[in-house]
């Protein structure tokens, strides 16, 4: 189990590797100068001059790499010029707000899909097959960037039952959650059906039957309990996917967590911030990402007998 | 041609989805093509005492904040969605192809550093989180989103013709081949990519719907295409502050992008089953049984 886990971590480095390396290259390929983008055409050189050494891009590259390194390896994530503040403080000011929203999407999305899979794969080929499959087609064609004004206008305007924007009440959740969760529940139902499929087909779902079994005993005690396991994977996997997705939801709901964060420091040039944001989400990806792999192979010991 | 046309007849009897998703992708690039002769007005001109019409006869769809045409928009954004698309989704193929098959052809540790340390670690994060960054450092226009869409997307061909090349260049073609001694760009150019493009046109068809997704996302973030370029992300983004007084503004690029999107992955999706003959012989039981 030691040296599963030790390699599944091992693996996970290159990935690592490679955020860190783009982060730290990103502020090189800003058109022209990086400072002056910052402080804006108007600037004394005395200032240009002390943000340059103090970003240390007056370093070569090798030894700004080094230092950015190092930086990191204290947790320091620089200094935000919008915010007159540490990158790591701003940052996880905000990201418990960002958390929540993408946890309560992914129960948004699991509550949206597993009913809909089950019953897609218990009822195949039939009419709720094809109206799952219909909504799955159209949930995964529309951009939560249009469906957010969408669901603003319908709930928010014309019905007037829920809030426009912020973080105020429960209420205020429903429908950033909605319109994150909502794509991913159109790719989760189609895995939970797939998942189902499979395993009611299998030899020992029609031992069930021949037993006696009702269809719900045979759909929920049996089929959804094996097929649990590549769902559990896929939701693990799709928390990572909701971080990244954030940006856009809370930039439309105006939720003050790092996607909206992040839509602030591009607009402000302040790159720091900006790189901070990037890092911050890319590395949480990870993280989760290889959090949901150890979580597998302890749930499924084929997976780590492999 | 005529073969050509008959294949085609028989793809599009396979199923509805596939008829749908070729009409909407015939009727997208009839829009993107024939836009300045279908629209009656110029997508950037303003007219400001008719801002934030809403649909009639004289603008259909309405207009905007600045009094432009929504339908005119409309139609000229399919032009930037369907351009950026392509080149995106050409640049993605013909990297990862190349970085692919050579990585799969060549094998040993060459493979394992490009697979380990650059595929791998590319699909490991959102591509999109990377596109919104470098978009955000490279600054908006049209050609920069296609560079930060080609940067963070390549990773997913380049594992398909991984894949595939390590499948096909085991068949004993390739070997007689070798033994009759073709050189190894020959083989790979020669033998290897026309065995393998199939699985990567049809990655290609459904790339093209995330191309569309990714491009419209930058845009509406403000770090797509410039202004007054029309762009549906962006006409996204201007409706988003006038969602009371004109909601008009969003259903309609909304509705675009959705289209869009639908017709390449239904494509796609139906390409796929056209292809793989598991799924030909399931639908020739269901014509059977019909």
């Amino acid at each position: 189990m030691a040296r599963h886990f030790l390699q599944r971590f091992l693996l996970t480095l290159p990935a690592l590797w490679l955020v860190l390396t783009l982060v730290f290259l990103m502020i090189h390929i800003v058109p022209g100068d990086p400072v002056e983008q910052m402080l804006g055409e108007g600037a004394a050189p005395g200032e240009l001059a002390q943000l340059r050494h103090s970003l240390s891009l007056d370093q070569p590259l090798l030894t700004q790499y080094g230092h950015y390194l190092r930086q990191l390896a204290h947790g320091d994530l620089g200094q935000s010029f919008k915010f007159q503040a540490p990158v790591r403080r701003i940052i996880f000011e905000r990201y418990p707000a960002t958390l929540q929203l993408a946890f309560l999407a992914l129960v948004v999305c699991a509550a949206i899909a597993i009913p809909a899979g089950v019953l897609a794969a218990h009822r195949r080929g039939r009419a709720p097959d094809r109206a799952v499959g219909l909504f799955t087609l159209f949930g995964l064609a529309f951009p939560n960037f249009a469906l957010g004004p969408v669901l603003i206008l319908l709930f928010s305007i014309e019905l007037g039952l829920l809030p426009v924007s912020g973080r105020g009440g429960p209420a205020n959740y429903i429908l950033p959650a909605a319109t994150l969760g909502a794509a991913l529940a159109a790719i989760l139902t189609r895995m939970v059906r797939a998942a189902m499929l499979e395993e009611l087909s299998a030899d020992y779902i029609r031992t069930a039957r021949a037993k006696g079994l009702s269809t719900r005993a045979v759909l929920f005690r049996h089929a959804f309990r094996n097929a649990l396991i590549p769902i559990i994977t896929i939701l693990g996997l799709q928390f990572g996917t909701l971080l990244a997705g954030t940006i856009v939801t809370e930039t439309i709901f105006s939720w003050p967590g790092i996607g909206r964060l992040t839509v602030q420091a591009i607009s402000a040039r302040d790159y720091p911030l900006l790189q901070g944001c990037i890092l911050v989400i890319a590395v949480s990806y990870v993280v989760v990402n290889l959090l949901t792999d150890l979580l597998y192979s302890v749930i499924d010991p084929r997976v780590r007998l492999a | 041609m005529k073969a050509s046309l008959n294949s085609l007849r028989d793809f599009l009897r396979q199923s509805i989805l596939a008829r749908v998703g070729f009409a909407a992708a015939v009727l997208l690039l009839f829009a993107a093509l024939f836009a300045p002769w279908i629209s009656r007005y110029d997508p950037a001109s303003q007219n400001l005492p008719a801002r934030l019409e809403t649909p009639s006869r004289a603008h259909w769809l309405g207009t905007d904040e600045l009094g432009r045409d929504i339908f005119s928009r409309t139609l000229y954004g399919a032009r930037v969605s369907l351009l950026v698309a392509v080149c995106v989704v050409c640049g993605c193929g013909f990297t990862g192809l190349f970085v692919g098959m050579l990585a799969g052809y060549a094998g040993g540790w060459f493979d394992r550093v490009v697979n380990l340390l650059l595929i791998n670690a590319f699909l490991s994060f959102p591509g999109i989180l990377l596109a919104i960054a470098f978009a955000a450092f490279l600054g908006p226009g049209i050609g920069k989103v296609i560079l930060a869409l080609i940067i963070t997307g390549w990773a997913g061909y380049a594992r398909l013709a991984r894949a595939q090349v390590l499948k096909v260049k085991e068949l004993e073609f390739i070997l007689a081949a070798r033994s009759l001694g073709a050189s190894n760009t020959r083989i790979l150019v020669r033998h290897l990519l026309p065995n393998i493009l199939q699985p990567i046109l049809i990655q290609a068809t459904i790339g093209l719907a995330g191309a569309i997704l990714a491009e419209s996302t930058l845009s509406f973030l403000g770090l797509g295409v410039l202004a007054p370029l029309p762009s549906w992300g962006a006409m996204l983004n201007d409706a988003r502050g006038h969602l009371f007084d004109a909601p008009h503004m969003v259903i309609f690029p909304a509705l675009a992008v959705m289209t869009a999107v639908l017709a390449f992955n239904l494509l796609g999706d139906a390409w796929r089953d056209w292809l793989d003959p598991r799924t030909r012989s399931q639908m020739a039981a269901l014509e059977y049984s019909r």
